[in-house]
């Protein structure tokens, strides 16, 4: 169901990370994935750790969702830990021929790989419990003071929320497309590169002609409908930050000086 | 005549613009017509025909090269009115999918809500209401992607609905759906023009669509061809023969045995055409 | 003897997941050779499904394609050969053109099987004159053409295979009442002119009832009815219950039936005044 995978991955729910205003969720995530690269030692990584897992369980998703996501990007992982098994000083574990594997590559690979499954985890949480559109919806607003600089941030907004809208019908129509140049014995199996490149085009042309001929529809449609640009908007939703919102800011807040303090008075585990 | 109609058309002249070296070819060629408030008129044609020119006239999507355009009496080329005329007539478009925005249907409901900067708690009133008059309200949390051709269709309407529009033109809705999804929005839009009152225009090249309206205008090469309630219309089945427009196939019926020197009335649907051969035809036995 | 022979087949979606859907469910039928099918069912009832097993697009869970006797999955790699004898025309194909000329586009399938240029070129000819595509879009670029003009081409792409069967799915879909009967007419032609076997898939009972010998009835993933088309719509209770009509002119004499008058089924307008006539003349009321 190839579909799927493009609706973003928003899993409906009622839990109290799905219910916290996307504004308030999309910066703390942000700030909790800056302090797993702040964390200088096992102490304040254990304690990161604990953080996510407890942000796991409040979101209310099975583990069987999170554990996919993490699948996916497992060969990177795997391989960047094992680079990272090579560097570092300390005193010597194991020699392989040429190869010495230290005390401080091994902490290397751990802290390397519990990062990125904690970074994986956490945009997950946020994928997970956050619709599309509140996503884009909170990106608009969180951008609002860059229009100072003149950037435009409802148009921006409104090209994400217009691609993700049609993701999934354009991957549809790719699908279409290629069964009906299938059935005129369009080959793109075989050949080499130039060859399985050439085969692409009478996939690539009608899906090119079509989006364009979507895009001229899609236009006419919003003007139908009284659209002039950010200007004058209102909104369905409104974004309100609540006591639940000010918690959860305020655990964030004490997890990261947690972080801040053990940097400073324990040692550092990495080198 | 501004007064009297709703919406009308006094001589329309168009033309698109022509590409290069090309001469300009009018597409509308002096049209006249007029909406009553709370009509339901169906706009028959072939592709070409220039009924969907003429719909796009209808809420300043194009406007005239000669004649005009009131609705409500506001002239369409007034640029400064130009929303206020489109939240009055909304169009509906043929391609269900390319006409939906949000990936939510609440939200692309919202859309033209917010576009005219309603409040929000107004727009949440507006939404559930557009989308309960559709029948579509159990929707609403859904994607768009996941719906029929005719769900799909429903909602664009009631995006329309949630301006509160007084009339809606319809362009071919039902050109790319199943004949499930044409019974539904046409069920609808039947349900809209009598419990709302919104006046309705259905573009449209099905006969069976055109029969059900209260007046039908059937558009040849730029030109009116005819015009008037569906009996009066679909009686002319040579005129309507001789452009190749369909007949429904009961109307036809009564027709060729008319000419065959039977006193047939003219008949719309099955059923009025079975009960006029009943009449005719030797008691059973 | 039979050109397609459908042996259980079975075609699921998903299967092994926990949204797997059988969309064909042990389906047995033959086509014979030169036979033009309807193939008719509301949305969802399996018939896309089914006719994309035909050219071997989808491969059944279960049960047997066969295409003049063979097993078309018999040798997997080859299964590109089963799609120039089986042709498949899709919904809306007008969105699949991608070349720069009419004829290019109409010589892509041609040139696909392994025929010369020139070759694919002469087939591509003969295609276009089937749909009454003069010699005049052959230059032209397929994206300048009119929304029938578009649909026509697309379907000359699929003839120009020169298939022993070919599938059409709603090939009429969207098109105004003269650009129907146009595609109508042409496709009864070609019928006529090739004698192959050619599947309808198609929403319209009109279209049907006029020009199809045989019509499958698919509903939840059966194939509920086959036979000849008169038969098939004398049984109008039956397809009502599936969600189907029949031709308003079959609807108005099986109702008169029903209400007493010896009159037979009717598919088309003359067969109608055919049956009605003597009645009428009998009751003796012509003015």
């Amino acid at each position: 169901m190839i579909r799927d995978i493009a609706l973003g991955q928003y899993i409906p729910g009622d839990s109290v990370i799905h219910r916290m205003d996307p504004r308030v969720k999309i910066v703390l995530i942000f700030l909790f994935i800056v302090f797993l690269f702040v964390a200088q030692n096992f102490v304040s990584l254990l304690l990161l750790v604990v953080s996510v897992a407890v942000t796991m369980l409040f979101s209310g998703i099975s583990l069987r969702h999170y554990l996919r996501s993490v699948k996916a990007i497992l060969f990177i992982v795997l391989f960047t830990s094992v680079l990272n098994l090579f560097y570092g000083g300390g005193e010597t574990l194991l020699k392989i021929g040429f190869m010495e594997i230290k005390s401080g590559g091994v902490s290397n690979a751990i802290f390397i790989a519990v990062r990125i499954v904690s970074l994986i985890l956490l945009s997950a949480v946020l994928t997970f419990t956050t619709s599309p559109t509140s996503l884009t919806d909170a990106i608009e607003r969180l951008m609002k003071p860059l229009k100072v600089f003149h950037v435009k941030v409802h148009e921006i907004a409104m090209m994400m929320t217009i691609a993700l809208r049609f993701v999934p019908t354009l991957l549809e129509e790719t699908d279409k497309i290629m069964s009906a140049q299938k059935a005129r014995g369009a080959d793109m199996e075989s050949g080499g590169l130039v060859q399985r490149a050439k085969a692409l085009l009478p996939i690539l042309i009608p899906l090119f002609v079509s989006s364009f001929r979507r895009a001229y529809d899609l236009a006419m449609a919003m003007e139908c409908r009284c659209y002039h640009g950010g200007e004058g908007r209102t909104k369905l939703k409104v974004l309100r930050a609540g006591k639940r919102d000010a918690f959860a800011a305020v655990l964030v807040v004490l997890v990261c000086a947690g972080v801040v303090v053990s940097n400073i008075f324990l040692p550092g585990a990495l080198s | 005549m501004s007064e009297n109609g709703f919406i009308s058309a006094k001589d329309v002249v168009f033309a698109y613009e022509p590409e290069e070296g090309q001469t300009p070819r009018n597409v509308l060629e002096g049209v006249s017509m007029e909406i009553r408030r709370g009509e339901f008129v169906a706009l028959l044609g072939h592709n070409g025909s220039g009924k969907s020119t003429m719909a796009k006239m209808f809420n300043a999507m194009l406007l005239p090269t000669g004649g005009k355009v009131f609705v409500e009496g506001m002239d369409t080329v007034d640029d400064a009115i130009v929303f206020e005329i489109r939240r009055r007539v909304g169009l509906v478009l043929q391609n269900p999918d390319n006409q939906l925005v949000a990936s939510v249907v609440e939200e692309d409901v919202a859309f033209g809500p917010e576009n005219l900067g309603v409040p929000p708690e107004e727009i949440r009133r507006r939404v559930d209401e557009a989308l309960r008059a559709v029948g579509m309200y159990d929707f609403r949390l859904n994607a768009p992607y996941k719906l029929s051709g005719g769900q799909k269709q429903r909602i664009a309407i009631a995006g329309i609905i949630a301006m509160e529009p007084d009339c809606i033109v319809l362009d071919e809705p039902t050109a790319m759906l199943d004949p499930q999804g044409r019974t539904e929005v046409l069920e609808t839009i039947h349900r809209l023009n009598e419990e709302k009152g919104i006046t309705i225009v259905l573009i449209t090249h099905y006969m069976d669509e055109a029969v059900q309206a209260g007046r039908v205008i059937v558009m040849d090469g730029g030109h009116i061809l005819m015009t008037g309630d569906p009996r009066e219309v679909f009686s002319q089945v040579e005129l309507l023969k001789q452009h190749q427009l369909d007949v429904p196939q009961a109307t036809e019926l009564t027709h060729r045995l008319r000419g065959m020197g039977f006193p047939m009335p003219c008949t719309l649907t099955a059923e009025e055409c079975v009960e006029a051969l009943a009449a005719y035809l030797p008691p059973v036995g | 003897m039979a050109v397609i022979e459908l042996k259980n087949l079975t075609y699921t979606y998903g299967e092994g997941t926990p949204f797997c859907r059988t969309a064909v469910d042990n389906v047995s039928l033959s086509i014979e050779k030169g036979e033009l099918i309807g193939v008719i069912g509301h949305t969802g009832s399996g018939k896309s499904t089914l006719i994309q097993t035909l050219n071997g697009l989808l491969r059944p869970t279960s049960g047997q394609v066969l295409l003049n006797g063979k097993d078309i999955w018999a040798e997997p790699k080859k299964i590109r050969q089963v799609r120039f004898q089986v042709g498949m025309v899709f919904q809306y194909p007008e969105y699949q053109l991608f070349e720069e000329t009419v004829l290019k586009d109409i010589a892509f399938g041609p040139g696909n099987m392994g025929l010369t240029p020139e070759e694919a070129i002469e087939r591509a000819k003969k295609a276009a004159a089937f749909v009454g595509l003069s010699e005049d879009f052959y230059e032209k670029s397929p994206f300048e053409l009119s929304g029938g003009e578009k649909r026509r081409v697309a379907i000359a792409g699929v003839i120009a295979m020169d298939p022993d069967v070919l599938i059409l799915d709603e090939p009429t879909a969207g098109l105004d009442p003269r650009g129907r009967d146009v595609l109508l007419s042409q496709i009864i032609g070609y019928h006529k002119v090739r004698g192959n076997t050619v599947l309808l898939v198609s929403h319209s009972m009109e279209d049907v009832a006029r020009i199809a010998d045989r019509i499958l009835v698919m509903n939840s993933s059966h194939a509920a009815m086959f036979g000849p088309t008169r038969e098939i719509f004398a049984r109008g209770a039956e397809l009502e219950q599936m969600g189907l009509r029949v031709p308003q002119i079959t609807k108005i004499l099986a109702s008169l039936r029903e209400r007493g008058w010896p009159v037979g089924t009717a598919l088309t307008m003359e067969e109608a005044v055919r049956e009605l006539l003597p009645l009428l003349e009998k009751g003796g009321v012509r003015a």
